[in-house]
This record gives C-alpha cells, structure tokens and sequence, in this order.
C-alpha cells in the first residue's frame, strides 16, 4: 500500500469535467511532480489534496486512511504557494509560527521551531522583518519555512519556483532537492518546467486536458514516452518528431526519411524493431531526441545500432557546451545535438551519427507508441 | 517593484501655474466663504448681527452664543441648549457606524474568500439597497420598529442606520477583498486557522484604508441624517440635526442667529474632525486597488 494515493480522482465544475479519472501512488519519501500545460489540471489536482476543493468522485487516501472529507488543516500536509501567500501583517517570524500558534502550540517551543527552521533556510536574520522588505529569494525561503515548520506528513508545492528570475531558480531548485534528501518527506509538487520535474522527481505523473497520459519514473517518461505528448513535452530541446515510412525486409526492420532532392534516408531501426516490422509499408512518426543524433566521433559507444547518414547542415546554433546542427528530414527541421567543438558549417554536407536505440516510434493516427 | 518618482504630476510653465493657483484660491474662497460668516457671526452679540455687515469681524467678541446654543437655547419646549441632542447623536453615531462596518466586513469577507451558491445574487440585492430612497422605506421601517418594540429609541435609530448602511459597507468591502489574495485564506487554512481567526489575523489587519473609508462614509451619512432621525426619533432621542432644526425654525421669540450660527457649526464640527483626521487614507482608501503598485 502507497503512502499516498489518489483513486479514480474525477473533479467536475459544473458540467465540465476538469479531471478524468486519475490514479497515482506515491511511496513513503518520494517526490511526486505533476506536469503539463497550463489548464490541464495539475492545480486543481493538488489543491485536492489539500482539501481545498471538493472532490467530486474518487479517493484520496494518506497511509491508507480516506481523506475526502477531512479540511485542509487536518490532513496533516503543508503547502508552498506560486504567491507565496506569506501574511502581509505578519513578521517572518509571525508568519512562520502562525500554523503552529493555530495549532496550540506554546510560545517557548513554537520560538524553537522557529529558529530550528530559521537556521536550516538561513532566514535567521530576517525574523522580525516584514514580508514586504524581502526580495523574492527570501520570500520564497520563508514559503518553505512556514511549510517545514510544522513537520507534515506530505508537502505539497504549487508552481514555488516560476517567480524566481533564473538563476535564482536554479539556486533554490537545487536547495529544495537537498531539503527532500535530507528530510525524507513525501512531496507533491506541481511545475510546467520540464526541466524541474526531470530534476527533481523521484516520478513523474504528465497530465494533458484532464488526462494522465503518463506516469513513471524521470528515465521512463523520458526514454520511453508512451505518446507524441509526452515525448513532446518533456526535454528541451525537443524531442524530433518525423514522419516516415516503415520498410521491413526479412530480419532487417528500417524507416525512411523523406529528403529534398535526394533520395531517402534509410534508418535502421534499432529497439523495437520486431514490433516495427507489424507495420511494413505504413506510415509512422520517428521520434528521437537531439543527444542521440550527434557528429560521428561524438556517438554513443555502447549503443548497438548507430545509423552514419550524410545530411545537408541547414543552421548551426553554438551553446557554449553543446552545438545545436539543424537539418531538414521528411520535411521538418530535425535538431542534432554535437559537440561544441565540431566542425559544422551551414551549407556543408556533414556525417550525422543515428543513435536507433534511443528511438521510438508512434503512430501519426492516434499519436500512440508502437514501438 | 519599479521605484518611481513621488512626484508624478505633469510638468507646467510659470504661467500656467500662476492661473491655476489663481483659480484655486478663487475656489477655496468661494467654499469657504459661507463657513466665515458663520464662524464670524456666531462670535458677535445679536445687534451687531442686525446693523448688517456680515463679513465684518467681530466689533465686540463674545463666546454667549456659543455658550446659548450648548446650554440655555430654546430647543422646542425645553430651554436645554443642544447638548443633549449632541449627545443623542453620539449615542447613535458611534454603535450604528461601528455596528455596520462590522457587518460590511463580514459580509465582503464572505462574499469573496466563501463564496456559495448565489453569492452573487445577494451581492446584488444588497447593492440595490444603496439605490433604495430614505423615503421609501419610512412606512415599513416605522411598521418594523413598532413590532420590535424599538420605536422613537435611540437603539431603533442605530438598527436604521445599520440596516441602511449595510448595503454601501458591504459594497466597499467586497470590493477590496475581492482584490485581497485567496491563496492567503487557502494558506491559513492549510495551518488551520479558522473562519473567524483568518478573519480576524489575516484580513482584519490589513483593511485600515477601507475601515477608515467606511467610517468616514457611513459616520458623515449618519450623523448629517435628518429624515430618520426627524421620523423615527423622539423627545429624548432626537438627533443633533433635528434639534438644531427645530432651534432655528422656531416661529415663535427673536430669531438670535448669532445663537443658530453657533449651533450650526456645532451640529457640522464632529464630520469635520472625522474628515480632517483620517481624510488623508480616505482618498487613499478610494483610491487603492485602482492603480496597480
């Protein structure tokens, strides 16, 4: 049995569904992020969990016990607002010792709660400021002061990071993976940043229009995605989504790319190709990240089926660490992934190195894996 | 937060504002002129008064018609003076102001951070209220006040006020919770703060601009009201305006308006003082949630 866990979760606004049946489990410890487009419900999602909105059919359930019914104060959980929703009245301090004041707790301990939690943010200094005197860094660390302090069961964290400027959100990004490691507690944090979920998550749960599309491990959703969205939405830059034609000859499985004034390019498929070869003749969308297309020297060693393709070099993008090479296949920009100190020039015809294993195929028809 | 210069009037030529300084000071003399006379007139004694002159300052300066109007006037049958009627409208000023700005709060605190089923609904039949005439409501207000037994009462007036006040505190207050964050009502939830306790330590605390807007408004409607207080007040809970009406329009005996001027500024000076002292934060009250800042 999960720590926590979410069954057959159906939220309705009036007529409108906004939540299609969602089940997810978190163990004890693990960190949950919820991601996906703005609308698709992974707000509403938490705010459920926090008992903040009613749940329309379905369960939730912390260690084993329905919390349907219970108020947000007494499912022993704590939240961090995109806001920060820190009291405006209150001093840090104040602010931070407001839910244990709530709760009963007296004046000497809650002071040493205070300052225990003070110390581990390094707000010590700030405790008898204003929330208006602090920048957003700070704020943000009293955010988490305010939900640590109380030592819950779950924390639950509602998009914490998108009013930082980036750097500072790389700071605290990292800061809050060390708190997770070091405290052990179970979080459900809800991001449109891809890159967060990656790096923060123990699982990831991708929601789109209501509907968990996906739900696994980082790797999993990342290596394996189960539809075109998935494998769209997460990682940066973006996945390549090609259209080609499945062609099977005996044992050997490939997919043909559609060039300009060339003929095709035949690629080998690597992973999945017995489940490929089902599909002798059809069309199909190839989907392979930027990393595993790479200048030939730059290939994956251990990889068994690298594909070396000359192609036509449409764009280069230097990014310090990496360079970004744009060719054109089966009529879209396909993005390669060198290093940054090869040498590609725009207009020159270069090796391109295929990594197939890392590929995957979905159908263009309803957008699912098929290999 | 931009940093933005305090000063962010329009920049102007001499000339331009020499004629705006010009027409303000014609202004503020325009307005303030008949509060001069008044102040000017009620320091002389009475045959001064009559030899004309009006604008003149004092030849004689005497406080008697100021000592008159507080405590020997003839104020219908008594000769009291006004200041049991002063202290009528305190007694009814204070609790029905109070007593309303309470009720507006806990009304647009409702109204925003619970909202339930019609809410909206409700919020329009009480903005209605504001659009209701003092007329209207004499009749059935007399009938209800005869059924609860608080009729020609100072506490039936105070209900008056508070049930007409209501609608105007509400509409004040709604409006500025409704720009009041709700992730603060969720986040005091979470660290289970009550319904009255987020009141109370969360929005309560930061409402002294509208608190002192709704003062101000419904202190100044109350205290200027005439036509409740001459309908719905008696002998021993007659209103300062009323019985400043009845000092002035009194047919019978010398009209002494050096006594009615008096009693005028009297029955004008506790608006004037609730203005003065926190009129700064009711401009800004009136005016915060306009500009984003």
């Amino acid at each position: 049995m999960a720590f926590l866990e979410i069954d057959s979760l159906i939220k309705r606004f009036g007529p409108v569904e906004v939540l299609k049946g969602i089940n997810l489990q978190v163990e004890e410890g693990g960190f949950l992020v919820l991601v996906g487009p703005s609308g698709c419900g992974k707000s509403t999602l938490l705010s459920m969990i926090a008992g903040l909105d009613t749940i329309s059919e379905g369960e939730i359930r912390i260690k084993g016990k329905r919390v349907n019914e219970l108020p947000p104060s007494q499912r022993d959980i704590a939240m961090v607002f995109q806001s920060y929703a820190l009291y405006p009245n209150m001093t840090v301090g104040g602010n931070i010792a407001f839910g244990l004041e709530m709760r009963g707790v007296d004046k000497a301990e809650r002071d040493k709660a205070v300052a225990r939690v003070a110390d581990m943010l390094q707000i010590g200094h700030l405790l008898n400021r204003k929330p208006s005197q602090l920048s957003g860094g700070q704020r943000q660390r009293v955010a988490m002061g305010r939900a640590l302090v109380r030592d819950p069961q779950v924390f639950l964290f509602d998009e914490p990071l998108s009013n930082l400027d980036a750097k500072l959100r790389v700071d605290m990004r990292t800061e809050i993976k060390r708190l997770h490691q070091k405290m052990g507690t179970t979080i459900v944090y809800v991001t449109h940043d891809q890159i967060e979920a990656m790096t923060l998550a123990t699982q990831i749960a991708v929601l789109k229009d209501g509907v968990l599309q996906q739900f696994g491990t980082p790797a999993e959703i990342y290596n394996d995605p189960v539809n075109v969205f998935v494998a769209d939405f997460m990682g940066s830059p973006a996945m390549n989504l090609v259209p080609a034609r499945v062609t099977a000859n005996g044992s050997a499985v490939a997919v043909a790319l559609k060039r300009d004034n060339e003929p095709d390019l035949l690629l080998e498929a690597g992973r999945g190709a017995a489940s490929l070869a089902r599909h002798d003749g059809r069309e199909i969308l190839l989907g392979i990240r930027p990393e595993a297309i790479t200048d030939t020297d730059g290939a994956d060693r251990t990889a068994r089926t690298v594909v070396h393709a000359g192609c036509h070099v449409d764009v280069v993008e230097p990014a310090g660490s990496d360079t970004f090479v744009v060719t054109r296949l089966g009529a879209r920009e396909v993005i390669a992934r060198m290093r940054s100190d090869a040498r590609v020039r725009p207009g020159e015809r270069v090796d391109f190195a295929f990594n197939m294993d890392k590929a995957v195929f979905f159908d263009p028809a309803t957008q699912a894996r098929v290999a | 937060m931009a940093v933005s210069s305090p000063d962010t009037a329009v920049r102007t030529g001499r000339v331009t504002r020499a004629l705006i300084y010009a027409l303000l000071i014609v202004f503020a003399v325009y307005y303030l002129l008949p509060f001069y006379v008044m102040v000017v007139n009620s320091f002389k004694p009475l045959d001064e008064i009559r030899g004309g002159a009006m604008l003149a300052l004092p030849k004689l300066f005497t406080v008697e018609p100021w000592l008159t109007a507080w405590n020997s006037a003839q104020i219908g049958v008594s000769p009291t003076g006004l200041s049991p009627y002063f202290i009528n409208s305190i007694l009814m000023v204070v609790p029905a102001v109070a007593l309303s700005t309470v009720f507006g709060a806990i009304n647009g605190y409702v109204l925003t951070k619970w909202r339930f089923p019609g809410h909206d609904i409700v919020f329009g039949m009480m903005l209605l209220a504001c659009f209701i005439p003092f007329q209207i409501v004499l009749i059935p207000m007399a009938r209800i006040l005869g059924l609860v037994g608080l009729a020609g009462s100072t506490p039936g007036l105070v209900m008056v006020h508070v049930v007409y006040g209501i609608g105007f505190t509400t509409l004040f207050f709604r409006n500025y919770y409704e720009a009041f964050p709700t992730e603060l009502v969720k986040a005091a939830q979470i660290d289970g703060a009550s319904f009255w306790q987020i009141f109370f330590r969360i929005l309560l605390p930061s409402s002294g601009p509208i608190i002192v807007v709704t003062v101000i408004w419904q202190f100044t409607n109350v205290w200027n009201d005439f036509l409740f207080g001459a309908s719905f007040g008696d002998f021993d809970s007659m209103p300062m305006t009323v019985a400043l009406n009845n000092l002035v329009s009194s047919s019978t005996g010398v009209k002494e308006y050096n006594v009615h001027f008096a009693g005028a500024i009297m029955a004008a000076l506790p608006t004037l003082v609730v203005y003065i002292v926190s009129g700064r934060y009711f401009v800004r009250g009136l005016m915060a949630g306009a500009v984003k800042g």
